[in-house]
């Protein structure tokens, strides 16, 4: 490995100093130069704006949590379709038939959630 | 720009008895879905028709060799015989959870057979894995249904512990196996199986740093996949599992999860890494670690299993202890000159021993009444007088555990001793010799409870489901079988030569 090699990775040094700078230097100039002057309201907690009410550990409807499986089974699905799509012209009849095989099994998967009634509210 | 592969090349006939398995799981979770209530009693049946055709398919083909996926699964009488000793367990628990699962009230449950489908596929794509990537989405599909089906017989706390316990310590064993490809991948450049042999003799041969990682990346997988065998010291969690998930599940899970992890560790340590002999050493630098965790695994499971009072437990510690004679095979297999017949014995073993501990598992099941006790060894008193066919056929079962001759067990441990003795770990061979004769003591206690004790043995059923009778059947047959005539294992091993086909690689490249 000589030098030319390294400079292909030169990109990501630099990458990596500019994405640790740009949060290290609005919080560094804010703490510098901004005044301090705290008092009760703005030292309390902060949520959306509104006044916090209750205990943060609250339960949850158990419900959201299998919404939130196949929120996420479909989410990766785009994922997945996306470079898909957008290689498309280079890939030819096999990948068209294997993205066929995915997206049946995943609506499989779908049909399933439904019969077994787990996207009914209640 | 990487190369796309052509159907031709995928070859999908040599991968037809694992694909005919997930197809045909899939289609049974929907056709589990449309069917009504009343009809549930289908599914069990049409699961055990599917593992059915996918055994057929690997004994029709069991010679058949080639690779498909682009070299990512290999076919050969290695994978065939996997997929027969994880078949036969998958049909055997079926068998059994139709009994379990009816007395238990949960037999409108029918997804318990969909998920025990989806982790034996995972189980048949371990042994035909000739890629580590494959490795890790096998154990994965392997783990994941299990981790749920440990958890099935909820709402009781065991279950759900054991559920909770195996998913956390699982999903840190996975962790693992991708920090050790990760590891390999780092060191040769590629996942491919073969591909990884041809870079580790080349790293070996000119000494580069590489070598430790490598090393590294063996000993990462070691860790995962000894999780998984249950080997010393990875494991805290069997007892627990064990004894908190369903019976049935239970019984698949120290059969079938072994011979798939086995399987993997095989094809990974000798296809791929057999050359990773340290100057100075003739056998591979993971022989050694292997021999000194099937050291304590044997010590620790055997002796562990003396004070246990619960069937279940026992059983689990006998099961981890089982790991140890297997993982000597695995450990002689670094020797280049006993690479097959090491693989051989591994295979062996697991074939018995699923046999044997399905049938001891499936009176275990007879046993238990259906509020889940009747699992301690006191329960077993006066069996003998009361059902004497069940007491005579858990003294066979018990037998074959310890080793005795003209049980299947017998010619496991046969040819492990063998194998480990032509390697030179005699002074391991002289440990597993020891520990069996301890392990004869937790074994002949059952026996001298259920005939020499007089108790009331008030048994979960009053008449024996023929599911349940089938199983113990067909368990009891084979454990006999291959206990007398043990030319059917020689015959059956003899095509797996794993080490081989890695010498025609190397010819042909």
């Amino acid at each position: 490995m000589d030098l030319m090699d390294l400079n292909e990775w030169a990109f990501i040094g630099v990458f990596l100093v500019i994405a640790a700078l740009l949060p290290i230097v609005p919080i560094a100039m804010g703490r510098l130069l901004g005044p301090r002057k705290p008092n009760p309201v703005k030292t309390d907690t902060y949520e959306c704006g509104i006044e916090t009410v209750g205990d943060t550990w609250i339960q949850f409807k158990i419900q959201y949590y299998i919404f939130a499986l196949v929120f996420l089974a479909f989410d990766v699905e785009a994922v997945f379709l996306f470079p898909w799509a957008v290689a498309y012209g280079g890939l030819g009849f096999f990948a068209f038939v294997e993205i066929l095989i995915f997206l049946a099994l995943l609506s499989l998967a779908l049909i399933y959630v439904w019969r077994k009634g787990a996207l009914k509210w209640t | 720009m990487i190369q796309m592969p052509t159907l031709e090349s995928l070859n999908f006939g040599v991968a037809f008895p694992a694909l005919s398995l997930v197809i045909g799981a899939v289609l049974l979770l929907v056709v589990d879905v449309f069917l009504p209530e009343r009809r549930k009693g289908l599914v069990p049946w049409l699961a055990l028709l599917g593992v059915l055709v996918s055994l057929a398919v690997s004994m029709i083909n069991y010679n058949e060799v080639g690779e498909a996926f682009s070299g990512m699964f290999i076919a050969d009488p290695f994978t065939s015989l996997v997929n027969i000793i994880v078949l036969i367990s998958a049909a055997l628990s079926i068998l059994l959870a139709m009994d379990y699962l009816r007395r238990t009230e949960m037999e409108h449950r029918s997804d318990y057979y969909l998920l025990l489908l989806f982790t034996t596929s995972g189980m048949l794509f371990m042994g035909a894995a000739n890629d580590l990537i494959v490795v890790f989405v096998a154990l994965e599909l392997l783990s994941i249904p299990l981790y749920v089906l440990s958890g099935f017989r909820r709402p009781n706390l065991k279950s759900e512990e054991a559920a909770l316990k195996y998913f956390l310590l699982g999903a840190f064993a996975s962790g693992f196996l991708v920090f050790g490809i990760a590891m390999i991948y780092g060191a040769t450049g590629t996942t491919n199986l073969p591909g990884v042999w041809a870079g580790t003799a080349a790293i070996v041969e000119s000494a580069s740093p590489s070598l430790y990682l490598l090393l590294l990346g063996v000993g990462l997988i070691v860790v995962s996949l000894g999780f998984k065998v249950a080997a010393v010291p990875f494991h805290m969690w069997t007892p627990d599992v064990y004894e908190g998930a369903p019976t049935p599940v239970t019984a698949f899970m120290s059969v079938g999860t072994k011979a798939g992890s086995f399987a993997a560790l095989l094809r990974i340590l000798v296809v791929g890494l057999p050359t990773l002999i340290l100057t100075g050493a003739t056998s591979a630098a993971w022989a050694n670690t292997l021999a000194i965790l099937a050291a304590l695994t044997m010590i620790l499971g055997n002796f562990v299993a003396l004070r246990q009072m619960n069937i279940k437990r026992m059983l689990a510690y006998s099961s981890i202890a089982h790991a140890g004679y297997i993982l000597m095979a695995v450990a002689a297999a670094g020797d280049p000159a006993v690479g097959n017949q090491g693989v051989q014995a591994a295979l062996i073993y697991l074939l018995t021993y699923a046999f044997t501990n399905l049938g001891a598992f499936a009176i275990v099941i007879a046993l238990e009444r259906n509020d889940g006790t009747g699992g301690q060894l006191d329960d077993f008193r006066g069996l003998a007088s009361q059902r004497p066919v069940l007491a005579l056929l858990m003294t066979f079962f018990m037998l074959s555990l310890t080793g005795i001759p003209l049980t299947a067990g017998f010619i496991g441990k046969w040819y492990v001793f063998l194998s480990a003795i032509n390697a030179g770990l005699v002074l391991l061979a002289v440990i597993g010799a020891v520990t069996s004769v301890v392990a004869a003591f937790y074994y002949i206690r059952i026996i001298v409870r259920m005939y020499l004790q007089e108790g009331d043995a008030n048994i979960g059923t009053s008449r024996l489901s023929y599911t349940l009778g089938a199983a113990i059947l067909v368990a009891g047959l084979g454990t006999l079988i291959f206990g007398v005539l043990p030319f059917l294992v020689a015959d059956l091993t003899q095509g797996v030569q794993i080490v081989r086909t890695i010498a025609q690689i190397a010819g042909g490249g």
